[in-house]
């Protein structure tokens, strides 16, 4: 079972959600939450756990062997621009690379092999009964994309389908949203009853029946802002998962990164209702 | 004319709430730029009149014409994305996941493949509610090149900056630290960063920074809910002495914020108390120090 926990507007509290649910599903089961926010991953200073695996992660990009007689089909083929052709070299503008291997294996002459970038670090953890894996991207890289895409492929490598997967997804509705989110079973919508929060709601809703996709709504720090969210969600048939209060003290537990920890109690009845409302029981058998 | 980027690394911590009080206080001198593209929200408090609408078109994606295409899948084996696949015998494009390299064009035997520009959003040139000139977009929902469409909207807003000699475009970037990120601190003269005293917050502050040095802008800093948690607060500005960043402001939780927003007001113009005076003294502050 993969559940996504998405959300158009940042900080309405996914990565809360998905470490609190985590967390309350690790005394039943044996959940894996995976960050997927690379560009800032969280969950980590809401869960600890002990790093049992770490591996540099990569990007293939071309590299010149100096050693061609300049064609220059490799530059007119790149979409990107990223291929340059100065004088008598060839130069590769790796940030602009997006790895479709189309110059390097359309190379008459093959100067132009695939070699590795490093990208970011993975990391996996594990406390209990809880696995975490968490990819990180080095700074100054600018596409969170294909370490999402490498980041699920670990994780389906290393935990087959038994395990009840959840996957803190990046905020927004653009192409890293998408890659986090696809193949997933349920996508929990996190936002907030104000107007942001609404408005981004409805473009993140647009993405995900786009890609039909089921899903809920979780409404956070209810009670502020006004009924607009409920109603959105009413007319148009969406479920409401749970409605999570707004609370200074969970706003406290939560900026000190001890909620999970501390102050678990405040969320269970909304983290229980999930659990039935996915019937993870029945999906997740004996875990 | 100066380039001023207000982004925060985390989501939520007050950003465009933040934004839209400058822009009130800065009225119809600023032009504004809305490049929180993917969620945009700037207009719910700044109530645009949109004057004009442009086309934005993102990425390239391959199309495959099933009247010429023989089926042999090779544009499916050479595809890196996975975009290309066979439904009830017919290869097709999921446009959502084609990144538009072209290499599957290039290698059809039966030349079945095209390459198009997807029009997937748009940008609104308009007029805010307090007078100045705005530039926003709306991006379709799962559209790649965010980065792309936030230089469009940034370069419209320096263009309508010069024609008008407004000494200011005043920019709403988006959370993390990719490529949307990238192509708003291009450029930038002066970066405002509106965090939290959360340990995300902090942590987050810290990757942004990392990448704001990398481009030699300077910064400023302004700590919002700062009463949520003191000791972290004392943690961030000890982080922004340390790397000697400006320490604007502190200002405190206040529920302010939400019921102005839900009003579709700035918090000055709801709430004439104390969070209205520290708004406005940074304002001022940030004039100060972005005139060099």
């Amino acid at each position: 079972m993969n559940i996504a926990i998405a959300s158009g507007k940042g900080g309405t509290g996914k990565t809360t959600l998905s470490t609190s649910l985590a967390t309350f599903l690790s005394q039943t089961y044996e959940p894996v939450l995976v960050d997927l926010d690379v560009e800032e991953p969280n969950t980590g200073l809401l869960v600890r756990g002990d790093e049992v695996h770490a591996q540099d992660m990569f990007k293939l990009v071309p590299e010149w062997t100096g050693n061609c007689s300049l064609c220059g089909q490799c530059r007119d083929i790149c979409n990107f621009n990223a291929v340059i052709q100065t004088g008598s070299s060839i130069t590769i503008l790796s940030d602009l690379c997006h790895s479709c291997h189309a110059c390097s294996e359309l190379c008459r002459e093959s100067a132009l092999p695939m070699v590795q970038e490093r990208i970011g670090v993975l990391k996996r953890f594990r406390s209990a009964q809880l696995h975490r894996v968490e990819s990180i991207l080095d700074v100054g890289q600018d596409q969170a994309t294909p370490l999402i895409a490498q980041t699920k492929d670990y994780v389906s490598e290393h935990f087959d389908d038994h395990f009840i997967k959840i996957y803190d997804c990046p905020p927004g509705t653009a192409c890293a949203v998408v890659e986090a989110v696809k193949g997933a079973d349920y996508v929990i919508l996190v936002t907030e009853p104000t107007p942001f929060g609404l408005y981004d709601l409805k473009l993140a809703v647009e993405l995900i029946r786009k890609m039909g996709l089921e899903f809920g709504v979780v409404v956070n720090r209810s009670g502020i802002g006004n009924d607009d969210v409920l109603k959105y969600c009413r007319d148009n048939w969406i479920p409401i998962l749970a409605k999570i209060p707004n609370d200074r003290r969970i706003a406290e537990y939560h900026s000190e990164g001890t909620l999970i920890s501390d102050g678990l109690q405040f969320l269970e009845g909304h983290l229980g209702a999930i659990e039935n409302y996915l019937d993870l029981s029945v999906v997740a058998g004996a875990g | 004319m100066r380039e001023i980027v207000i982004i925060s690394g985390k989501g939520g911590t007050g950003k465009t709430s933040v934004m839209a009080s400058f822009s009130y206080l800065g009225g119809k001198d600023l032009v504004l730029a809305d490049c929180d593209v993917d969620a945009a929200d700037l207009h719910m408090l700044m109530q645009p009149r949109i004057e004009t609408t442009a086309d934005y078109f993102g990425g390239l994606k391959a199309r495959i014409d099933s009247d010429h295409c023989k089926n042999c899948g090779l544009c499916k084996d050479v595809c890196r994305f996975d975009s290309i696949s066979v439904k009830e015998g017919i290869h097709g494009v999921d446009a959502m996941v084609c990144e538009g390299c072209g290499y599957c064009q290039r290698v059809c035997p039966a030349e079945a493949i095209s390459m198009h520009p997807e029009h997937v959003g748009d940008v609104y040139i308009s007029q805010s509610r307090v007078g100045s000139s705005m530039v926003h977009a709306r991006l379709n929902a799962g559209a790649d090149n965010s980065g792309k469409l936030v230089s469009q909207v940034k370069s419209e807003a320096k263009r309508i900056a010069m024609e008008l000699d407004r000494k200011m475009v005043l920019i709403d970037g988006s959370p993390g630290i990719g490529c949307p990120v990238i192509s708003s601190l291009t450029g930038a003269d002066y970066v405002v960063l509106v965090t939290e005293p959360t340990q995300a917050g902090l942590h987050d502050l810290e990757r942004i920074y990392e990448l704001i040095k990398s481009f030699n802008i300077p910064c400023g800093c302004i700590v919002n809910k700062f009463d949520i948690n003191i000791k972290i607060t004392r943690r961030i500005k000890a982080f922004m002495h340390t790397k000697g960043i400006e320490f604007i402001a502190k200002i405190p939780y206040d529920e302010g914020f939400t019921e102005a927003m839900t009003e579709g007001l700035t918090i000055l113009e709801y709430d004439q108390n104390g969070i209205s005076t520290i708004l406005r003294n940074s304002w001022e502050r940030i004039k100060v120090l972005t005139q060099g």
